[in-house]
C-alpha cells in the first residue's frame, strides 16, 4: 500500500517543508520564552549553588543579603564557628554596582570574599585563585574581561587573575570576586569629596572638636572612615546534620536571621523574581495559545487547498479512514518538522541572549507532546471539513 | 508525474530530513545535560615556589617628636614652618613668659642683696676678730701680772671673762657669715631655677629633622604636653605594612620585600622586614610588620599608601598544582584527578603557596597524576568530560 501522505507530500514538498520551518521557527519562540523563565530561576539558584553554603546568616529581621540588604559585624563569623554543627563560616559582601573598564563600564555583582573559605568561586574557566589579600580580582566570563585585565571600582585598580562562567546575581549581573576587605572598603567608603565634607561637619561640631581634649578631634575623625560591616555570613555544617536544625540555633541563641538552602531558595524564587517571571509566564502562556492557533489555522487552510483532490480519492472509492489518514499524518509531520527546527533554532540563538537562557530537556518534551497534541486536535478540524466533501466537487459539481 | 521528477524530490526532502536530524542531534548531543564538561587537565610534576606574602602598607617615620610646653600657656611666637628641615638645638618655638622676667629681676636683686649680707657679715667677723685678738692681749698680761701679784686674782678673772666673750662673739659672727653666704646661695639657686624655667618655654629642636605639621599659631593657649609642632627624622621613614594573619606564616626578621608606592607604581622598591610587631590586630586579622627602605627615595610623603611584598623563605621544590585546581571542601582541601579516564576527588594536604598560584602538594598526589585544572561546569563523580587545551580565549 502506497503511503497517500506521503506522496501528497512529495507533490508539493517545498511547500510542506517551508510550512514546517515557518511554523519550526515559531515553536522556537515559544521554547525560548520557556527558556528564559528558566533561565531566570537557574540564575536565583546558580547564585546559591555558587557560593557554596548551607546556612546564610544575615542581619536579624531581614531577608538575606540577596532580597534585602543585610549588615553584620564581620566578627559575627567567630561565634558562628563556635556553635556545634558548624565546620565553616566566612564573611561575604555584596555590591552590585558599574565596575569600570577603561573608558566604559560593566554592570557588575561585586563579592567580596575569603580565599579559601565557602563564597569563594567554585570552579574556573581559566587563570587562577587570588593569592594577595588585596587588589586582585576573578571575574566572569560575561563581564567581558580578559585575564590581565585592570578593572577599576571606587579607587583602586584591580587586576584579573581568574575566569569563571555562570556566576551571576539573581537578576543576571555577572560576578567580579574582590578579597573582603577591599570589598568593606569598596560597599562603605565614600568618595573623598564625601569624606572632606564629613570631616568638615565633625570639626564644626562643637561637642567632638573640644579646645580642651587635642586627641578627641583625631580620634573621631578616624574611626568615621573605619568599616567592619559585611552583608552575610556563609555556613557550611557537617555532614550528617540538619541545616534547620542549625539554622534554628543560630536564629534563637546568637539573635541573628539563619536561612536554609531550600528558605532562600524560596526567597529568590518566589519573591525576588517574582513579578518578572509572572511577566515572562504570561507572555508565554499567550505565545504558546497563538502557536496553537496558527498550527490549527494551517493544516486546516492547507487541508481546504486539496478539496479538490480530497474529493477525487472520494469519486474513486477511497475509504474515509485512509482521508483522515492522510491528514492526520501530514498534520503530525508537519509537528515533527517544526519542532525539530524550533528546537534547534532555540539552541543555536539561545547563547546570544544577554541573560541565561535555560532549555530545559523536561521543557523540550513537554513541548514536543503538546506540539503534537495541538496538531492532532487541529487536523480533527481538518479532518471533519474533508470528510463532509461532497466527490460531485471533483467534476466540478 | 515523471519518476525522474518524483526522484528528484524524494532526493530533496531525504536530504531536508537528513540536515534536520543531523543538526537536531548535535542539538541535542552538545546542549544540555548529555553534553560533556569540558576541561583543561595537567600532569603533577615537581617544582620549586617560592613562598611570598603580600600586604598594604603606610610610610610611617620610626621617630617622630612632639614639641610642646610641659606647662599650660599662650604661644608667643613660633619660629619654623611646615616642610623646614631643623637642626638639633634649633629654636621652634617660644612660650609667652608672662611675669617670670620680673621674678628673674627681683632674684637678682635679692641675690645682690644677700652679697651686700654676706659683706656686712665679713665685716663684723672682722670687727670681733680684733676685739677678741685685744681682750686675749689684755688677759695674758693680766694673767703675767697677777702671778707676780701686782693686780688682784678677780681682776684677772675680769679679764679672762673679757677674753671668752669675745671668742663667743667671734663664733656668732662667724656663723652669721655662713648663714649670709647660704642664703645667697639659695637665691642664686632661685635665680638659676627662674632662669631654666624661662628657659624651658623657649621650644628646641631636639634632633635634626623635618617640621610636619604646626598645630599652633601665636596668641593660641596650649595645655602641658598639647604639640606646637610635629617634627619626623626623614632618614627613618619606614613602611607599616599589614599582612594578612593567614598567609603570615614563615614571616622573620629580614626577609627582603618589595616596597611599590602608589605615586610609583612602576618601580618596585628594594626593602626589607625591619621589625614584626609582636601583638597582632585582631580586629582585622593581621599582622604588622615594618619594612625598612635600602634607600629612602626623594620626596616620600608620609602616610602614603604602598603595597609590600615579602618573600617568605628561599624556593621550595616539592609536588605543584596551580591554586585552581584546589577544591576547598568542609571536610579539607582536594583536587579531581583523572584517572583512566574516571575521575575522582581525591583529598590532599597543602604546603606552601606562592603569589603566582602555585600550591604545593604535601600529601595525596604522586608525579605524574593528572589533575583538572579548569572547567566549565560544577564537577561531579561520574561526569562525562571533554578535555581540551583551553576553555576561552584564542588557542594558543
Amino acid at each position: 500500500m502506497i503511503s497517500l501522505a506521503g506522496r501528497d507530500i512529495l507533490h508539493s514538498w517545498s511547500k510542506f517543508v517551508l510550512t514546517g520551518i515557518g511554523l519550526g521557527l515559531l515553536i522556537g519562540v515559544t521554547l525560548t520564552m520557556a527558556g528564559v523563565y528558566r533561565g531566570m530561576v537557574d540564575d536565583a539558584k546558580a547564585l546559591l549553588n555558587n557560593s557554596g553554603a548551607d546556612i546564610w546568616v544575615v542581619q536579624q529581621g531581614t531577608q538575606g543579603p540577596y532580597a534585602e540588604s543585610s549588615n553584620l559585624r564581620d566578627d559575627v563569623y567567630r561565634a558562628l564557628l563556635t556553635q556545634p554543627g558548624v565546620s565553616r563560616a566566612a564573611n561575604v559582601t555584596y555590591l552590585t554596582m558599574q565596575v569600570r573598564v577603561g573608558n566604559t563600564d560593566v554592570r557588575a555583582m561585586v563579592v567580596g570574599f575569603e580565599p579559601g573559605q565557602p563564597g569563594e568561586p567554585g570552579y574556573l574557566v581559566a587563570g587562577r585563585q587570588i593569592t594577595r589579600s588585596h587588589y586582585e580580582a576573578v571575574a566572569d566570563m560575561k563581564t567581558g574581561f580578559q585575564l590581565g585585565d585592570t578593572l577599576r571600582i571606587r579607587r583602586h585598580d584591580y587586576r584579573v587573575v581568574g575566569l569563571t562562567r555562570r556566576m551571576v546575581s539573581s537578576g543576571g549581573d555577572p560576578m567580579v570576586f574582590i578579597p573582603l576587605k577591599d570589598a568593606q572598603e569598596a560597599q562603605f567608603l565614600k568618595d573623598n569629596d564625601a569624606i572632606l565634607n564629613e570631616r568638615a561637619r565633625t570639626i564644626a561640631n562643637p561637642v567632638l572638636n573640644r579646645p580642651g581634649v587635642p586627641g578627641l578631634l583625631d580620634a573621631i575623625l578616624a574611626s568615621q572612615n573605619a568599616n567592619h560591616n559585611v552583608n552575610a555570613v556563609l555556613v557550611q555544617i557537617a555532614s550528617n546534620i540538619d541545616p534547620e536544625h542549625v539554622a534554628s540555633e543560630i536564629r534563637r541563641w546568637k539573635h541573628l536571621q539563619a536561612f536554609t538552602r531550600a528558605q532562600l531558595e524560596d526567597i529568590l524564587v518566589s519573591k525576588l523574581i517574582a513579578t518578572s517571571a509572572k511577566q515572562i509566564g504570561m507572555f508565554l502562556v499567550i505565545l504558546s495559545i497563538v502557536s496553537a492557533a496558527i498550527v490549527a489555522f494551517i493544516i486546516y487552510t492547507m487541508t481546504l487547498g486539496k478539496i479538490r483532490e480530497i474529493a477525487v480519492l472520494k469519486l474513486i472509492g477511497t475509504r474515509n479512514r485512509t482521508i483522515a489518514g492522510m491528514i492526520l499524518q501530514q498534520a503530525m509531520g508537519l509537528g515533527v518538522i517544526g519542532f525539530m527546527v524550533g528546537k534547534t533554532a532555540a539552541t543555536v540563538w539561545a547563547p546570544f541572549f544577554p541573560k541565561f537562557v535555560l532549555l530545559e530537556q523536561g521543557d523540550t518534551v513537554r513541548g514536543f507532546i503538546v506540539v503534537m497534541f495541538i496538531c492532532a486536535l487541529a487536523s480533527t478540524l481538518a479532518i471533519r471539513v474533508a470528510l463532509r466533501v461532497d466527490p460531485a466537487t471533483a467534476i466540478g459539481g | 508525474m515523471k519518476p525522474g521528477r518524483l526522484f528528484t524530490r524524494k532526493l530533496g526532502l531525504g536530504l531536508f530530513a537528513a540536515i534536520l536530524v543531523g543538526g537536531f542531534g548535535w542539538v541535542v548531543a552538545r546542549s544540555g545535560p548529555l553534553s560533556p564538561i569540558q576541561v583543561t587537565t595537567l600532569r603533577v610534576e615537581a617544582g620549586s615556589l617560592s613562598p611570598a606574602i603580600f600586604g598594604i602598607g603606610t610610610v610611617e617615620a620610626r621617630r617622630s617628636y612632639l614639641i610642646g610646653p610641659t606647662a599650660a600657656g599662650r604661644v608667643k611666637a613660633v619660629h619654623v614652618d611646615v616642610g623646614e628641615m631643623v637642626k638639633g638645638g634649633q629654636l621652634l618655638a617660644e612660650i609667652d613668659p608672662v611675669d617670670l622676667d620680673e621674678r628673674l629681676r627681683s632674684a637678682e636683686a635679692a641675690y645682690a642683696r644677700a652679697a651686700s649680707a654676706v659683706s656686712a657679715a665679713e665685716a663684723q667677723c672682722k670687727d670681733a676678730r680684733a676685739r677678741r685678738q685685744l681682750a686675749e692681749l689684755n688677759a695674758q698680761r693680766y694673767r703675767d701680772l697677777g702671778g707676780k701679784h701686782f693686780v688682784s686674782a678677780s681682776a684677772v678673772e675680769g679679764k679672762q671673762q673679757e677674753l671668752d666673750a669675745a671668742q663667743a662673739l667671734v663664733e656668732v659672727s662667724e656663723a652669721s657669715l655662713q648663714g649670709a653666704r647660704q642664703e645667697q646661695l639659695r637665691l642664686k639657686a632661685d635665680q638659676d631655677g627662674i632662669r631654666e624655667q624661662r628657659g624651658n618655654l623657649r621650644l628646641l629642636a631636639s634632633r635634626d629633622g623635618l617640621v610636619i605639621s604646626r598645630d599652633a599659631e601665636p596668641g593660641s593657649t596650649v595645655i602641658a604636653g598639647q604639640a606646637i609642632l610635629r617634627l619626623v627624622e626623614p632618614d627613618s621613614l619606614w613602611v607599616k605594612a599589614r599582612l594578612d594573619q593567614g598567609r603570615s606564616r614563615g614571616l622573620a626578621v629580614g626577609q627582603a620585600a618589595e616596597i611599590v608606592l602608589r605615586s610609583n607604581v612602576s618601580t618596585p622598591l628594594p626593602g626589607k622586614v625591619a621589625r614584626i610587631e609582636p601583638v597582632s590586630d585582631s580586629v582585622t586579622e593581621e599582622r604588622i610588620a615594618l619594612i625598612a627602605f635600602e634607600h629612602i627615595p626623594k620626596g616620600l610623603s608620609l602616610g602614603e599608601m604602598t603595597e609590600v611584598t615579602v618573600k617568605t623563605g628561599a624556593a621550595q621544590s616539592g609536588l605543584i598544582v596551580p591554586n585552581a585546581a584546589i577544591k576547598q571542601m568542609p571536610r579539607g582541601s582536594g583536587v579531581w584527578t583523572l584517572k583512566e579516564g574516571k575521575l575522582s576527588l581525591t583529598p590532599v594536604k597543602l604546603g606552601n603557596t606562592s603569589l603566582d598560584g602555585s600550591v604545593q602538594i604535601l600529601d595525596g598526589l604522586a608525579a605524574g597524576d593528572e589533575v583538572l585544572v579548569h572547567s566549565d561546569r560544577e564537577l561531579s563523580e561520574g561526569a562525562r568530560i571533554q578535555v581540551v587545551n583551553q576553555l576561552v580565549g584564542k588557542p594558543k
